[in-house]
């Protein structure tokens, strides 16, 4: 992490422990999920059919996070904010900056990507934990590169794209003796190079196509969570290969103000550049 | 290899939900019989006189007849030798009006009062789990 993060990180503490009274307490613990890379509430790189606050049918919420991503080469932060109107709609924003490694750096003249991605869902049907059936939801991420240069240069179509999904949640109480089973199946369509980092669309494919995404997790506790996610890849760029990325992830939920994940992702292959694994930490903050 | 790891977990998950829960009595014997039961009611009486959010449902109760039909209905629930002699969980919370948070928050006391009952985590969740059917019945009613 760098030091505006610490710095940021420190800050959020504090507030948020200053103001604990001021969350948003209509949800059961945990069934805000976390936050989401592209600033939906989700597990870390799926969206979920959950919301991103602790909102009930008869209020609102609102909620911040952090998450930063530390790959062999390269590093990813993602910073942004949710409001849930009545546990039925959420709206999101994220940034993402993508740093590059000195050596692309000087290829390129240029040292990092940065995305903005705003974001709209809408809960369709059922409550994670209660209805017999899951909870569906539908969403959209609209995202706007910054600069179009690396991505027109590796060959993308576009310097902006929608992506749309459908997300089913659910929470099944005491299924894997007597702890709670959480899963979620998310299919997502999408022209986006590395979520869209490397641009939309290329030479190989510059249709919509339709991605499948999962995270199935544990409660070991009512504030551990022990889960893995998997996010399938399009390939529309021949000059850069992109992977399907899975991830290991443990996640600590203390109380309704604050959630902390930790985990261990495999990217594949990432703007030509093979193995990146590394290190997933996130944090959310709800503010009310 | 992380993949192997995943789909080897996730094949471990599908086995233990395929896997068919124990029968309800043993729910009961395992949490310790009619004392906890009457534990856990006892508990959660007091957790709801402690919140004045919940307490405002109760105000009106008579808290003998609480306990008691309260002691059946969880002994019931976990597959004990008792018969429920009360009203339906609809006419119960019919014109309570209860909203979703303050619902969530009673499961919230409930949850506290079979934790101080000794009750472990899984068998916390399978009582919840018998009981949140429910939900519907007692939910904006």
């Amino acid at each position: 992490m760098n030091k505006v993060m610490i710095n940021v990180l420190g800050v959020s503490f504090g507030l948020l422990f200053a103001l604990p009274v001021l969350a948003s307490d209509g949800k059961l613990l945990a069934t805000a999920g976390l936050s989401q890379l592209e600033g939906s509430g989700g597990g870390g790189l799926v969206p979920w059919a959950t919301l991103a606050g602790y909102d009930s049918q008869d209020d609102i919420a609102a909620s911040a996070f952090m998450t930063d991503v530390n790959v062999t080469d390269y590093r990813l932060t993602s910073i942004g904010a949710a409001a849930c109107f009545y546990d039925r709609v959420e709206l999101s924003y994220a940034q993402q900056t993508f740093d590059l490694p000195v050596g692309l750096v000087k290829a390129l003249g240029t040292g990092e990507i940065k995305q903005d991605v705003i974001g709209v869902k809408v809960r369709l049907y059922g409550d994670a934990v209660y209805s017999a059936y899951p909870q569906v939801s539908v969403g959209l991420q609209h995202k706007q590169l910054d600069s179009d240069f690396i991505a027109s240069y590796l060959g993308a179509k576009n310097d902006s794209g929608t992506d749309f999904y459908v997300a089913a949640t659910k929470v099944h109480l005491a299924a894997v003796a007597g702890y709670n089973l959480v899963w979620n199946l998310t299919a997502r369509a999408t022209k986006a190079n590395e979520m869209g980092l490397l641009g939309y669309g290329g030479p190989d494919n510059n249709d919509y196509q339709v991605m499948l995404e999962g995270s199935v997790g544990v409660l070991l506790s009512p504030k551990w969570v022990v889960g893995m996610e998997y996010r399938q890849k399009p390939n529309n760029l021949s000059s850069v290969e992109e992977d399907d990325w899975t991830d290991v992830f443990v996640s600590y939920l203390p109380n309704k103000n604050f959630n902390i994940t930790a985990a261990y992702a495999d990217l594949g292959t990432v703007a030509t550049k093979k193995d990146q694994k590394g290190i997933y930490l996130s944090m959310t903050g709800y503010l009310w | 290899m992380l993949i192997k790891t995943s789909l080897f977990t996730l094949c471990f998950f599908l086995v233990a939900c395929a896997t068919p829960s124990k029968a309800p009595e043993s729910l009961y014997k395992e949490i310790g019989g009619q004392a906890t039961i009457e534990a856990i009611t006892n508990n959660f009486i007091k957790e709801v006189s402690f919140n004045e959010t919940i307490y405002r449902y109760f105000e009106k109760s008579n808290i003998k007849r609480f306990r008691e039909k309260f002691n059946e209905h969880l002994c019931v629930s976990t597959g004990g030798p008792c018969t429920y002699t009360g009203d339906t969980m609809l006419k119960v919370h019919q014109g309570q009006k209860i909203n979703e948070t303050d619902f969530n928050t009673t499961v919230d006391l409930l949850v506290s009062a079979m934790a101080k009952a000794g009750l472990t985590y899984p068998q916390q969740n399978r009582v919840l789990k018998v009981l949140a059917p429910m939900r519907d019945d007692m939910l904006y009613k």
